[in-house]
């Protein structure tokens, strides 16, 4: 147990640490961190450019901190509404039943059967260039909101024969309000776990569109920074910090996350 | 009688969502604010310089309609398209690569995306399970906890990211791989086969090392349970060898859920390899998507990203239709 919870805080730390520095770049530089040639280009590290700067003339520091914010409002925005839609169409679908019920179920094991990632190249592919970040969450959440959708639905159907929730009924609580007041609080735990994971997957998709430059080009996440170091040929021309701090910056983000995740599901047990 | 029941509404969905999935395949395009004959159009002109007159475009933008199969209503299309679909599998005509045909391309990338995961699931799945069964039944000792350790760390990280790694290491500072996976030849020799291995390596190794990790955790979670079931303990109270226990009882009881995943994990990692062989330019159907999206070639994208859906809603289907034969608890609805 305690081990566990060793794993919970550690990730939470560490996530903690990465929010703070995602928070840099808006908060000590004026200037749009992804626009080309604002520094000389090529830069090793100092204390002027603590990171040096990239190929592109962009300082490294700043791009990494305003690509992390991105791909972590990313993570955070997809999470938040598939975990929303999903624990309340679940509940929905296994409170009310019959077709309602029947059809959800349909959308959810075909929303969870269909991957997400060729309909998101192949999206990318027709707006060429016009496909914005809200698009690609946009899509994300239609692909993960079953998830928590099924575990919701099971969930609701073994708290529906619970006594309190006849109860409730039969005082005239409308449906909504019963899942609010009586339902939620039972799933908040397993939710939370479910949207950290989310989180986690959300970026990690996100992350491998833009790694092939098929994501919005215009606002930086940590895959379009790897994307321009690559294209920029980073790797043979020896630049490592600006194509390692986005790959170490990912590896740490994601394993953060894991611990968090990991860890909220063994306290649930 | 319940099960026969489950499994023909398993079946029946799984024909449905695969229809869904190619429905939305073939919707998207049509809604989307892109025109796929003026892309196509553009790209030649671009091409071309400005020597083609007006009339000449006007042709050629009624026959790109035609050979896009675009001229009728969205309805005729449809069912066009599925009936097709669903007789023959014909996609139809890649346009970059005209008039070699969508399917006789995918069935040149398939065995190359078919072979990579293949080897490198089953690679993983034994390696791992082994590591993650010394990883429950030595817990608490010190390799134990830093083994588990590794394969936290690693299961997390994207096939793509840690190919990137690799890609660095081995490819250029090592210069053991090569960066660029390009095959050419065309009939079997010793060098052909020696190639195939050094541009097959590291995108398989990015798969393996990432996949052992999750092998290493779910098994360890397993044998750490079977471990203190009761007939292990009274396999040691019979005086039976340690090393016995853990590979005669403790390892098949654990193992029979592994199997089931193993189903699960090849298709979504049909997904995830995807990005892995564009990364390494690994001559694969994810590769092939991608020079499709780059070339704006329209069947092919719908030909690609209509297998890929198969092949994971057959993944997802396969498991649940084997479940009931092997794990009785069950229960259907």
């Amino acid at each position: 147990m305690i081990g566990q919870n060793k794993r919970l805080y550690f990730g939470i730390i560490i996530s903690f640490i990465i929010m703070i520095f995602s928070l840099v770049s808006t908060i000590f530089n004026d200037e749009d961190s992804a626009e080309w040639y604002t520094v000389q280009k090529n830069l090793e590290p100092s204390f002027e450019n603590y990171l040096g700067s990239s190929g592109l003339g962009q300082d490294i520091l700043f791009l990494l901190s305003d690509s992390i914010l991105h791909s972590l409002l990313i993570g955070v925005t997809v999470a938040l509404f598939s975990t929303l839609i999903g624990v309340i169409l679940g509940i929905l679908s296994g409170f009310i039943g019959g077709v309602t019920d029947k059809l959800l179920i349909f959308l959810m094991d075909a929303f969870i059967a269909i991957p997400s990632l060729p309909i998101l190249i192949l999206l990318a592919s027709l707006f060429k260039g016009d496909f914005s970040l809200l698009m690609v969450c946009i899509v994300l959440i239609i692909f993960n909101w079953p998830w928590p959708a099924r575990q919701a639905r099971a969930m609701s159907l073994s708290i529906k024969e619970n006594d309190f929730i006849f109860i409730a009924l039969f005082s005239g609580q409308s449906i909504l309000n019963i899942i609010f007041t009586e339902i939620f609080p039972h799933i908040k735990n397993w939710a939370m776990a479910n949207f950290i994971n989310t989180v986690l997957v959300a970026i990690s998709i996100e992350t491998g569109l833009a790694v092939i430059g098929l994501s919005s080009l215009e606002d930086t996440t940590l895959g379009t920074m790897i994307y321009w170091s690559l294209k920029y040929q980073a790797i043979l021309l020896e630049q490592w910090f600006w194509i390692g701090s986005p790959v170490i910056a990912t590896i740490l983000m994601f394993f953060s996350l894991f611990c968090i995740s990991t860890g909220l599901s063994k306290l649930n047990d | 009688m319940e099960i026969i029941k489950y499994l023909i509404y398993r079946f029946i969905a799984f024909i449905g969502v695969i229809i869904f999935g190619v429905t939305i395949v073939f919707f998207i395009p049509r809604f989307s604010p892109t025109d796929p004959v003026e892309n196509y159009l553009n790209s030649i002109l671009s091409g071309q310089g400005g020597g083609i007159d007006g009339a000449a475009i006007e042709e050629m933008r009624t026959n790109l309609t035609i050979l896009f199969g675009l001229e009728e209503d969205y309805f005729t299309q449809y069912i066009k398209f599925i009936t097709k679909f669903i007789s023959s599998g014909d996609f139809g005509p890649s346009f970059s690569a005209y008039p070699t045909t969508v399917n006789s391309l995918i069935s040149q990338a398939l065995p190359w995306t078919l072979g990579l995961l293949l080897v490198s699931t089953i690679a993983a799945w034994l390696i791992g399970n082994f590591i993650g069964l010394i990883v429950g039944f030595k817990e608490g000792k010190i390799y134990s906890s830093l083994l588990e350790f590794i394969a936290m760390l690693v299961y997390p990280i994207p096939y793509y990211i840690l190919g990137l790694l690799l890609l660095i290491f081995f490819g250029y500072i090592l210069n053991i791989f090569p960066m660029n996976a390009t095959f050419m030849y065309k009939t079997f020799s010793i060098d052909a086969l020696i190639r195939l291995v050094m541009i097959s390596a590291m995108p398989a190794l990015s798969i393996i090392i990432i996949s052992i990790g999750w092998w290493v955790i779910s098994m360890k979670a397993m044998s750490v349970n079977t471990k203190k079931e009761e007939f292990v303990l009274f396999a040691k109270l019979m005086g039976i060898k340690e090393k016995k226990i853990m590979f005669s009882y403790v390892l098949p009881n654990s193992l029979l859920p592994q199997i089931t995943v193993l189903a699960l994990q090849f298709g979504t990692m049909f997904n995830g390899a995807f990005l892995t062989e564009i990364l390494f330019s690994y001559p694969g159907l994810g590769n092939l998507m991608y020079t499709a999206v780059l070339a704006g070639d329209y069947n092919l994208i719908i030909g690609t990203v209509t297998l890929s859906i198969i092949a994971v809603a057959t993944a997802t289907f396969f498991v649940d239709f084997v479940y009931p034969f092997i794990d009785p608890r069950i229960k259907y609805k």
